[in-house]
């Protein structure tokens, strides 16, 4: 029963933001989804302000033990989601977390302190992968950007903040100190790693955006480099995600400083592989240690 | 109606070639008995991606045929290898398992819940978009709704399924016509040139159109249609990671404006909700 920022949860598996639409699930799978849902906590869609169309297609591309995306965070924005998702959300059996982003930091605070007044959230997760408009900078690339947007988000709730980090820097370490004091409850990583494909019938980008993010098996290395080395500079919990696909990935997370782990792309293989990765943790993986 | 939650392992009960293409067919021991236009996520348990890397995500296809068998439902998918995921697919045995989600999407209506004045269905499909035209016109036949069908193909390489889905006692179904591009069967020309001849007759103004095939014949289709004001159904294609509406990448641009998730909210789309089939 893990202990994550004073929530109890059930097992330490939870999805990656934007990997899991419960909503559509419970659509597509009836109440069955709820009977068994495959998280010990839920992690929503990214919301922005506004509402998100999402990017012109093509968005997905298949890639050596992993893909490639550029979805563009479609959402209905703040309004859309309190009034029409949330309540969905809600009747989830398991604790709610909202992951927000915006591109100012007038912006950010609206959105916590609209989204953390609601009881139905358990914690909030801040997508930083984003430009602050003002200053052009990715804020989650520059420990500075990092601490000065914490800060102004810290006094409007007690709710658990949780920092997503990009891996898309050469020291994650220091967003995460930054992160960690200027008062983020957790940090989780990673987000995924900026990358290109080629059509090869076109011999053009692949992804109308040109580039997109990779995820899966195939950055399952690099994150957990970066976890290690984010677990030995800071004291908060850490939530570790990048290509974990059964129980024996979560436990190498868990071995390397996470206190949850979290299914992102493996969900789109397998719909029930949250339950499925936590189930392998507890029978095979904590029964069998030398198995790691 | 509800897919059963999650992925379940299916044995392949046969896979045979049929022309350029191959149908094998899986027997589906729990799943509900799936609706014309709807597709299963399909991967093969064993050797999916474990050389190269891929194929790593399973690969959306569209039921052909469905039939009771003595425990479950068999069900028949006609495919094409195009492409790391449906070479493995071609490659599967009897007696090995294929990991399968589904049945999956929304389903053809019928002509008269798609326009109270229809009398009757055209059906046109191209190359592999034949497979969810034959399970269709199976249902429309039963119910004895008036029918035409129209398959195309490119040429003999590519093409296939007509033995096996479009024929009965060895002959072409007699409501079926062909068209292909090289000549080698029927029409010498697009599929879409038989359409166009018989939206221009009389009767064809109280049928409802119903599509599956390449985006450049999709939207010919969706076209010719508008023009004559028909309504139309189109079983439409996007590249697809997850089939629940988890990944969004199947996104498809609306009439309206904004994106469709072809996965929830297709793959069968009413042709005025779709501004225009773009390539993929």
């Amino acid at each position: 029963m893990p202990d994550f920022c004073g929530i109890q949860l059930e097992h330490p598996v939870i999805n990656a933001s934007g990997t899991y639409d419960a909503i559509a699930a419970r659509r597509v799978f009836g109440d069955a989804l709820l009977e068994d849902f495959p998280f010990s906590a839920f992690v929503s869609k990214t919301i922005t302000p506004e509402a998100r169309g999402g990017n012109q297609p093509r968005r997905i591309w298949e890639t050596p033990a992993g893909m490639i995306n550029s979805i563009g965070l479609p959402n209905k924005g703040l309004e859309g989601f309190l009034a029409e998702d949330l309540p969905q959300l809600a009747e989830l059996p398991v604790p709610l977390i909202v992951s927000v982003m915006a591109t100012n930091r007038e912006d950010f605070s609206r959105l916590v302190a609209a989204i953390a007044a609601r009881e139905e959230v358990a914690a909030i997760e801040l997508n930083v992968s984003c430009p602050n408009v003002h200053s052009g900078l990715i804020v989650g690339e520059q420990p500075a950007e990092t601490e000065s947007l914490l800060a102004a988000l810290r006094p409007l709730t007690e709710k658990p903040l949780i920092v997503k980090l990009t891996p898309n820097v050469a020291a994650p370490e220091a967003v995460a100190v930054a992160a960690e004091s200027a008062g983020a409850d957790a940090v989780s990583l990673i987000n995924t790693l900026k990358a290109s494909a080629i059509d090869p019938l076109t011999r053009a980008p692949a992804l109308a955006a040109g580039h997109g993010g990779l995820s899966g098996p195939a950055v399952r290395p690099i994150a957990l480099q970066q976890l290690r080395a984010v677990a030995a500079v800071t004291e908060i919990p850490l939530v570790g995600m990048g290509g974990i696909g059964s129980g024996a990935d979560a436990a190498e997370f868990l071995a390397s400083g996470a206190t949850l782990v979290a299914v992102g792309t493996e969900n789109f293989r397998d719909p029930r592989a949250g339950s499925r990765v936590a189930n392998e943790l507890e029978t095979e993986v904590y029964e069998a240690p030398s198995r790691l | 109606m509800t897919a059963p939650f999650g992925r379940r392992l299916c044995e392949v009960a046969g896979n045979v070639v049929s022309g350029g293409y191959r149908i094998f067919s899986l027997l589906d021991r729990e799943g509900p008995a799936p609706e014309p236009g709807q597709f299963y996520m399909l991967a093969a348990a064993g050797s999916w991606g474990e050389g190269g890397g891929r194929p790593f995500l399973p690969r959306a296809i569209s039921v052909a045929e469905a039939a009771p068998a003595k425990a479950g439902v068999r069900l028949d998918f006609l495919v094409e290898g195009v492409g790391p995921g449906t070479d493995r697919l071609c490659e599967l045995e009897a007696g090995e398992g294929v990991w399968v989600t589904g049945p999956l999407g929304n389903s053809f209506q019928t002509p008269k819940q798609v326009n109270p004045d229809a009398a009757g269905a055209i059906l046109v499909g191209g190359g592999i978009g034949i497979a969810p035209m034959a399970i269709w016109r199976r249902h429309l036949v039963e119910r004895g709704i008036p029918l035409r069908v129209l398959l195309g193909f490119r040429n003999q390489q590519h093409s296939g399924g007509l033995d096996e889905l479009f024929c009965a006692g060895g002959t072409l179904c007699p409501d079926v016509r062909l068209a292909s591009e090289d000549g080698h069967a029927g029409h010498q020309g697009y599929v879409t040139d038989l359409l166009a001849t018989m939206l221009a007759g009389d009767d064809a103004t109280s049928a409802v159109v119903y599509s599956c095939g390449p985006p450049a014949m999709l939207e010919a289709v969706r076209a010719l249609c508008s023009e004559h004001g028909v309504a139309c159904e189109l079983a439409m294609e996007s590249p697809m990671a997850c089939g629940f509406g988890a990944c969004f990448g199947c996104a498809v641009p609306k009439a309206d404006g904004g994106y469709m998730r072809l996965c929830v909210d297709g793959p069968v789309v009413r042709g005025d909700a779709v501004a225009e089939v773009a390539h993929a």
